[in-house]
């Protein structure tokens, strides 16, 4: 499939976002448990909901140019039912909404207790947003897979290891993004959070690698046999019916070379998993935390290139049709 | 109920283009306005398509056959095209299975394409939304057209009649029997999309010639082959009618 640089940014922004509110709820979390000192003053929710939120909405203009008819994008929580896509695009305003309220109701002190559990814990609006953005957070991350995996002949993608990537890639960026944020936000929180970035990097590098390594050994199912329907082990095609290319060849090709394709694999497999591992593991020891925010962008790109190689890699059965000019 | 489709007989079919250009020609002249074209004089023309026809090499030389093989939507009967789609612009007409876009709705998210295993969707790059083959729906029920034009203009125009048209859950209409007799068949079946349109496979036509039919049994003289030698002086068939 050719990548398009809009999916890139929505996929990889969005990720980050949800990843960063998902972080931030945690550090709640586990203050509220008393495992971790809660972060003086309410600015730090307040302003990572803020970044989490810039994230999001960066994500959703990116769709937009994605659209020959933005201004019809209203349409398209139409068929929720079927749809992922129509999903995703419900979930996402109600995220950030959210996000919105949660950072809005920590930045006002708003903080009244909603139910108290009979365990005593006192169920207050933050904890209940929080609560209500996580899951929100997660089915987001369900809703942008499931559009590629729900696919089943795009091979590469229909696999449940798509969601565990789009989760673990996209929760492992956030937790670095708030480890960087934490470095002037927070900084007694840093190491936690760099921790937290740390298991969920290493996680998504055991996830994307078992799923290189699945579709290394996928064997096409649809071959040009099936393709015209004639049995014959020798079909080559003479011409697509056309010269000057169609949406056909420009929409399901990545038109690079086997090499650049590989090349990418190993720039995104360093920038994205490696590198960020190392500088979290050294800001984990004493290390500037200045490296904290180089993890965060080289993690960034890393995930970019990542994205890039996911729709390049995916090879669409109906390119056996496509395949000479004349 | 009623599964309108095309069944196409890719032993007749001489890769003509006939059915591409009249196909661009009726829906780039309808209600929808016309189907974008880039550069049509150009060096590299390009534009939206419902029909492509294209070409094949089956086998090794000497032994190989060319197969003209015409590609437009399938008109699936479990179109995975259209659930995907998020605005409801893609569905597939309960009254005749016809699958179709709705320009007004469509977003051009382009979605339903990658969904299309047989890429029989093409995005109109002016319009910004996407097209597919309509099975001419706005002339096979058109009133004020005879009734024998009341067909897909790709149908009209094809001159060995490669491409039927009809319905496929009608046992006896013209589809259904060629199916059935020429042993039709659909493309990827392996993706349950049950494709509408049917191919009909290149059938071997072979010649039997018996010895009785080269030398007649009932010769007994064995005067086949016997035929007046005339001279070279003599007068020939030339001579007499010149006279
Ligand atoms: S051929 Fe493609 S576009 Fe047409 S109905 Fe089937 S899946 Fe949909
Ligand atoms: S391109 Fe149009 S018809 Fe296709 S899925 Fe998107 S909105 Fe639906």
């Amino acid at each position: 499939m050719r990548p398009d640089l809009s999916v890139l940014l929505l996929t990889t922004l969005i990720g980050a976002g949800q990843g960063l509110f998902l972080a931030l709820f945690t550090v709640q979390l586990y203050a509220l448990a008393g495992l971790l000192p809660p972060p003086s003053g309410h600015a730090f929710y307040a302003h990572g909901s803020l970044i989490a939120l810039a994230f999001l909405v960066g994500g959703l203009i990116a769709s937009f140019f994605h659209l020959g008819r933005p201004e019809r994008a209203w349409r398209t929580a139409a068929k929720w039912r079927t749809s992922w896509l129509s999903r995703e695009v419900i979930v996402l305003p109600a995220l950030m909404g959210v996000v919105f309220l949660y950072g809005t109701a920590h930045l006002a002190g708003w903080t009244p207790v909603l139910a108290t559990l009979p365990s005593g814990l006192a169920i207050d609006a933050t904890l209940a947003l929080g609560t209500a953005g996580t899951v929100l957070a997660f089915a987001l991350f369900v809703c942008t897979a499931m559009i590629y995996a729900c696919l089943p002949f795009l091979r590469e993608w229909a696999s449940p290891l798509t969601v565990l990537n789009y989760t673990l890639l996209g929760g492992a960026s956030g937790f670095t993004l708030a480890a960087a944020f934490a470095v002037a936000a927070a900084p007694e929180l840093t190491r936690f959070l760099a921790g937290w970035a740390f298991v969920l990097t290493l996680l998504g590098a055991v996830s994307r690698v078992a799923s290189l390594i699945r579709n290394a050994r996928l064997k096409p199912k649809s071959t040009l046999q099936t393709a015209i329907g004639i049995k014959h082990p020798r079909i080559a095609q003479k011409s697509m019916g056309f010269l000057g290319g169609s949406f056909n060849t420009r929409e399901f090709f990545h038109g690079r070379s086997g090499a650049v394709l590989r090349s990418v694999k190993w720039v995104f497999l360093l920038a994205a998993f490696a590198v960020p591992l190392t500088l979290l593991a050294l800001a984990g020891f004493g290390a500037p935390a200045g490296l904290l925010v180089a993890a965060f962008f080289v993690q960034y790109l890393g995930l970019l290139a990542e994205r890039w190689f996911f729709f390049a890699q995916a090879n669409h059965p109906q390119n056996l049709y496509y395949q000479a000019v004349a | 109920m009623t599964q309108l489709a095309l069944v196409i007989d890719l032993n007749v079919c001489v890769g003509c283009h006939a059915c591409v250009t009249s196909c661009k020609q009726w829906n780039t002249s309808g209600a929808a306005g016309p189907l974008a074209d880039f550069e049509p004089y150009g060096k590299d023309p390009t534009g939206a398509f419902f029909n492509r026809v294209q070409t094949f090499e089956v086998g090794e030389f000497p032994n190989t056959q060319t197969v003209h093989f015409p590609k437009s939507c399938l008109h699936c009967e479990d179109p995975p095209c259209v659930p995907v789609c998020p605005t409801g612009a893609s569905y597939k007409r309960e009254a005749d299975g016809i699958v179709l876009v709705d320009y007004d709705k469509c977003i051009g998210c382009k979605y339903c394409s990658w969904a299309c295993p047989y890429g029989a969707r093409e995005v109109d790059e002016e319009r910004k939304v996407m097209t597919k083959c309509t099975l001419c729906v706005d002339r096979i029920y058109d009133q004020t057209l005879p009734e024998g034009e009341r067909r897909p203009a790709c149908v009209m125009a094809c001159p060995t009649s490669a491409r039927l048209f009809g319905d496929i859950h009608d046992p006896e209409s013209v589809v259904s029997q060629a199916i059935r007799d020429n042993a039709g068949y659909q493309l990827m079946p392996e993706w349950g999309t049950h494709p509408a349109n049917h191919y009909l496979p290149r059938r071997k036509t072979p010649m039997h010639i018996h010895e009785d039919e080269l030398a007649r049994t009932d010769n007994p003289l064995k005067v086949d082959g016997l035929l007046p030698k005339p001279a070279k002086s003599e007068p020939s068939l030339d001579d007499v009618m010149s006279w």
